[in-house]
């Protein structure tokens, strides 16, 4: 939903960053305003997951160059759980394995920090509950998630659920999903979709990235950008992604033009 | 996040101080003299001054155990002294007595006994460098029939009980530190739980190593008659040096027929600093003897401190369908080494036991676990089931695991799981991105991953071992 109007969420200018000393981001710049959803597609290694963890502010990427505006704040001068709370979400492509640590207890504890920073209340154990199984229910969860331990011998599918679930319990002000569709079939693809527009709205912003068009048929994007060698390459509406699935992305060229649509 | 991670993890030891009270300290050194010193100065009888000789006498012929996978410089035995004690000043009546320095050292350590004890209906025997102080609730215990006293007031008050089961368990030549503890020890707790009663309170131990220099030799025994249980408690916290000190304990329980005893330890001696400088080597013998029918020894442990955990809690399982268990977490950091785990000796008919044990290594220390399982000839229809977990924090620590497994009865079952896993940089990723800080989240891992021992301890003691792991913990990953 583009509303010229709108607050302008991210404002990514110029990025680079390098994992180990290789640089992945190569002048990356994006703009996201609230109720807008913007695609990000290209190839393996183009650093479409490297932005997507440049943002969150995992450890291994450093940032040597360009700025990252969130809302008012500086993102490059927060730690990662300090991005979190400032409303910034991001849901993983290989979600991790917490063995010994139940579900529940992880999502009450991820709820209630973001509750007591909104300054509302926190919800004890069986008010958690009630309020976790309606959220469930949203993606079709077995609410026997809740007493298992995090993500541990999960599948592919329910693993990305439970990454859903959790952006429906933080309520982020803007969330990324990196490769969410990856893995998942028809039918979990529709659910896992159906929770993300759900989620949607005027007042927050959404960043997908993805291989694949597929996941675009469920949730459609306001812009759609092309990134290729750590920078986007070209920007255009949701029909862009039925043309790189039909053409690919060799036409683009890696010419040097950043159409940084985003930012019209 | 390391820098803040790192502050955390270099918290200084809370418990590193030392109380300054006068102590009588025999000079260094270690020969039959002393021993007949030791024995005089508890004005014991003349046959345990003969079992001291004794197991002095085999400890000559004996060398140092080398298998175990921790290293250090050699011990020199005759640079130790063998004997501190407060000097008394006179006869307890009451706890107003007691001396305040060391009241205050127990409120330091967050150990208020007389609250304690009332608050919590815990009986504290206070061990203050080997020689008990006072002994609370002994009274109430008494009107039952439970004695539980330290172990020298039970050579003079009980003598026949102490001569009819000291060294029953651990015989004085055992190991090479069992016969160092039966030659020297000084003080510890003697818990006697007769027939038909189950002890209506956890008895509780403190110990505490206070003067530099002097190794503590602790001498625990616990009896539970027919049908009798009792859930006995051990805490220990050690104030900071720089010279190691050795702490060679023997603990001996025996369980007669439907007798249960249940043995919890929180063991947070001081470590060494975050360089592997100082700290306590505990070289332990803890062995208990299901003897009787359908009797049952359950052992829980939380090993958090010393530089050097050698220690193996076992059951022998003697009785008919007798019941042993062991419980452990261990926790490393820094250069901490610790070689644990059990032994579990399978002769009656029908016995079983569990192990489950969870190693936790951060920064460069190495946790080990060993354990034994031996189903002899006599043991038809003996069960085991063993589970040993790791958990690695950080690229520079180890965790090894040497189950040792016999089996000479094919009536047997015997499982072993084991597991190894790791906290890493990108489970506090996660998270973090989930508003859930690095403090927090180890915390949490941590807990998850002991909750099979931690709901095996007493509820004060669980909330304390999860508290004490936080601490440890915080800030070795990053």
């Amino acid at each position: 939903m583009i509303n010229d109007n709108s607050e302008t969420i991210l404002d990514v200018h110029g990025l680079r960053a390098n994992v180990d000393s290789t640089e992945i981001l190569k002048g990356f710049d994006i703009t996201v305003k609230s109720g807008e959803i913007h695609a990000i597609m290209g190839l393996n290694g183009s650093g479409k997951s490297t932005f997507a963890k440049v943002l969150a502010g995992h450890s291994a990427y450093q940032v040597t160059a360009g700025s990252i505006q969130f809302s008012d704040q500086d993102l490059l001068a927060l730690a990662p759980e300090e991005r979190a709370q400032a409303g910034l979400f991001l849901a993983f492509q290989y979600p991790i394995e917490i063995p010994g640590v139940a579900n529940s207890q992880f999502l009450r504890l991820a709820y209630n920090t973001v509750q007591v920073q909104r300054g509302n209340e926190e919800l004890d154990p069986l008010e958690f509950d009630d309020f976790v199984r309606e959220k469930m229910k949203l993606l079709d969860m077995n609410p026997d998630f809740l007493d298992r331990s995090v993500n541990e011998g999960f599948s592919g599918g329910e693993k990305k659920r439970n990454e859903i679930l959790q952006m429906a319990l933080l309520e982020p002000k803007l969330s990324i999903l990196d490769e969410t569709d990856s893995g998942l079939d028809i039918d979990a693809l529709k659910i896992v979709a159906n929770g993300v527009n759900q989620i949607a709205n005027k007042d927050n912003a959404t960043i997908l990235v993805t291989h694949y068009q597929r996941l675009l048929d469920y949730i459609v994007p306001d812009y759609v950008h092309v990134m290729q060698a750590g920078r986007i390459v070209k920007t255009g509406g949701k029909e862009l992604a039925l043309e790189l699935e039909t053409r690919g992305y060799d036409w683009i060229g890696t010419g040097g033009q950043t159409n940084a649509g985003a930012t019209a | 996040m390391s820098v803040a991670l790192q502050n955390l993890v270099n918290q200084p030891y809370k418990h590193g101080f030392v109380t300054d009270i006068e102590t009588e300290v025999a000079p260094k050194g270690l020969n039959e003299d002393i021993i007949r010193l030791i024995s005089s100065k508890k004005n014991e009888p003349e046959w345990l001054l003969e079992f001291r000789l004794n197991a002095y006498k085999k400890w000559l012929t004996m060398s140092e155990p080398d298998w175990q996978n921790v290293h250090f410089p050699k011990i020199d035995f005759q640079a130790i002294s063998y004997y501190a004690a407060p000097k008394p000043k006179k006869k307890l009546a009451s706890m107003d007595e007691v001396d305040p320095e060391l009241l205050r050292t127990f409120e330091k350590l967050g150990v208020p006994m007389h609250e304690r004890a009332a608050l919590a209906g815990v009986a504290v025997d206070v061990i203050f460098d080997s020689v008990s102080v006072t002994t609370t609730y002994k009274e109430k215990l008494a009107e039952v029939g439970i004695i539980f006293c330290s172990i020298s007031e039970a050579v003079q008050e009980h003598p026949e009980l102490i001569k009819k089961y000291l060294g029953s368990v651990v015989p004085v030549g055992d190991n090479f530190f069992a016969a160092l503890n039966s030659a020297v020890f000084t003080d510890g707790s003697f818990c006697f739980i007769p027939k038909g009663v189950k002890c209506p309170m956890d008895l509780s131990t403190y110990f505490r190593i206070n003067t530099e220099g002097s190794g503590q030799f602790e001498r625990t025994l616990v009896i539970a008659e027919e049908e009798a249980t009792v859930c006995y408690l051990e805490g220990c916290t050690a104030p900071q040096f720089d010279t190691n000190q050795l702490h060679a304990a023997v603990v001996e329980l025996i369980a007669l027929d439907n007798a249960d005893i249940k043995y919890s330890t929180v063991q947070n001696w001081y470590a060494g600093d975050e360089n592997g400088v100082g700290g306590i080597y505990n070289f332990v013998t803890k062995r208990g003897l299901a003897k009787g029918v359908n009797s049952r020894i359950s052992w829980t442990q939380v090993e958090t401190g010393s530089a050097i955990t050698w220690k193996y809690p076992s059951c022998i399982l003697r009785g008919d369908n007798s019941v042993g268990e062991f419980y452990s977490v261990a926790v490393t950091n820094h250069y901490q080494q610790a070689d644990t785990g059990t032994k579990m000796i399978h002769l009656g008919k029908n016995t079983r036991s569990t192990i489950v044990s969870k190693g936790i290594s951060a920064g460069h220390s190495n946790s080990s676990y060993r354990g034994l399982v031996r189903i002899t000839p006599t043991a038809d229809g003996a069960r085991n089931y063993s589970q040993c977990d790791s958990m690695l924090i950080g690229d520079q620590s180890g965790a090894h695991t040497f189950p040792y497994i016999q089996v000479k009865n094919s009536s047997a079952k015997v499982e072993h799981e084991a597991s190894t896993s790791k906290i890493g940089e990108d489970q506090l990723f996660y998270f973090a991105q989930r508003v859930i800080d690095a403090e927090e989240a180890v915390s949490m891992i941590i807990n998850g991953f002991c909750k099979d021992v931690f709901q095996q301890l007493p509820m004060e003691f669980a909330v304390e071992a999860t508290k004490l792991l936080s601490f440890k913990l915080e800030g070795s990953v990053g």
